[in-house]
């Protein structure tokens, strides 16, 4: 017996066979997908397909009408949807100590100023994010997981209203992420061309 | 898990404090309705005669319309997601939650329900009763609309199916937050109302939280 299974890492995110409706249509079945730490899958599919669906069933925000969502170690995903998860009234600094706290850690300004400063809000820390325009909004969310300890990263078209800079910037969040052995699943409608990503294309 | 509670009642108040005007549209409709029961009562006698009914039963409406909008931002902005995501127990968020919103709506009618009751010429020793009765009624009403508005939550704005789900079940507080104010300007002992209002507000503590928690994961399902 000279053969050696090499060992497998658990995987972060196993879906089987999931499926879901959308009144009476379906919208997608027997999804199947296994992420790895490192691994990432970009959902593709025109609008209306089920992208966000998926991602939510992901997420566990919804219940799938067929099918089971697996995270590893029962820790919540980061989801990061078309809704900032923000409040508008308060700053980027206030509502990423307020997700600190979510998350299970203790609110600290630094941590919350240093991950802003990373996706270039550092002068706008203390505006309300009412007052920011989309894609500095957008970068809040950026920077929820430039501050992130959660293994799975759920993020649906992570690249709206961003700008070319936005874009580099939330590619190399990413990288970084699969790097340190978390994994990523990204809904996208035009294609995000992560390098070495699954593709999971959503019949329409 | 306190933590979280703890957080969620500073980031709430300081929502409020942002949408000053907003917080303050219930305690203006508070006093100014109370003056239009006063303007259209034909003596002082009778305005003194109603006036705990009136400021209960104004209470009462007004937690009903204030707590519409409890959640209604939450949801709009992906807040809520995001509670029901991270949130385990969502519980503790949620009755954080309820102690800021009752900190701006409840807890100033403690001294605005008084003051309005001296108004409409009640006499000034029922009011430390009175001001108690709403202390220990007012919580619960906020418990209970939350309920209701935790319900209608993926609705939508602007519903009055809110204040039509948590008026009925305001009953068994109005009545007994009312009778104390009564009993109070009568003159008479409203020990045993007051005890009622307090069982009142321990049972809706015990069970609400977990009942407006219930009540958010089944809306957002849909």
């Amino acid at each position: 017996m000279a053969f050696v299974a090499s060992p497998q890492p658990e995987p972060v995110l196993s879906i089987r066979g999931l499926a879901c409706h959308a009144g009476r249509r379906t919208l997608f079945s027997g999804i199947d997908a296994t992420l790895r730490p490192g691994d990432a899958i970009e959902v593709r599919g025109a609008n209306g397909s089920g992208k966000t669906t998926l991602l939510r069933c992901a997420a566990g925000l919804l219940t799938p009408t067929a099918g089971a969502v697996r995270c590893a170690g029962d820790e919540p995903p980061l989801y990061l949807g078309h809704k900032p998860g923000m409040s508008s009234l308060l700053s980027p600094i206030e509502n990423m100590r307020w997700h600190m706290a979510l998350t299970g850690r203790a609110p600290s300004n630094g941590a919350c100023g240093a991950a802003l400063k990373a996706v270039g809000l550092h002068d706008e820390r203390h505006a309300p994010c009412g007052r920011l325009s989309a894609g500095q909004q957008r970068r809040v969310g950026l920077a929820r997981l430039a501050m992130s300890e959660t293994r799975l990263w759920l993020l649906d078209e992570p690249f709206s209203a961003l700008d070319a800079a936005g874009r580099e910037l939330a590619l190399g969040l990413i990288a970084a992420h699969r790097a340190g052995g978390g994994a990523v699943v990204c809904a996208t409608h035009e294609g995000l061309n992560l390098p070495n990503a699954q593709v999971l294309r959503l019949p329409c | 898990m306190l933590s979280l509670a703890v957080a969620q009642t500073r980031r709430d108040l300081a929502i409020v404090v942002r949408a000053r005007a907003e917080a303050l549209q219930p305690l203006a409709f508070f006093t100014l309705a109370a003056l239009v029961f006063g303007l259209a009562s034909h003596s002082p006698e009778t305005r003194a005669a109603i006036a705990p009914g009136v400021v209960w039963a104004l209470a009462a409406i007004g937690a009903a319309l204030g707590t519409e909008g409890l959640f209604r931002r939450d949801v709009e902005e992906g807040v809520l997601e995001q509670l029901l995501l991270h949130a385990r127990p969502l519980w503790p968020a949620v009755l954080g939650k309820l102690l800021a919103h009752w900190c701006v709506t409840g807890l100033p009618l403690v001294l605005l329900g008084a003051l309005v009751a001296l108004a409409l010429q009640a006499p000034a020793a029922a009011m430390p009763t009175l001001a108690l009765s709403l202390l220990l009624g007012t919580p619960t009403l906020t418990l209970i609309g939350a309920i209701a508005a935790a319900l209608t939550a993926g609705i939508g704005r602007g519903s009055l199916l809110v204040a039509l789900l948590a008026l009925p079940l305001f009953v068994p507080t109005l009545i007994f937050g009312a009778s104390a104010g009564f009993a109070a300007t009568a003159g008479t002992d409203a020990t045993p109302q007051l005890l009622w209002l307090g069982a009142l507000f321990a049972a809706a503590a015990s069970a609400a939280p977990f009942a407006v928690a219930a009540a958010l994961r089944v809306t957002q399902e849909a």
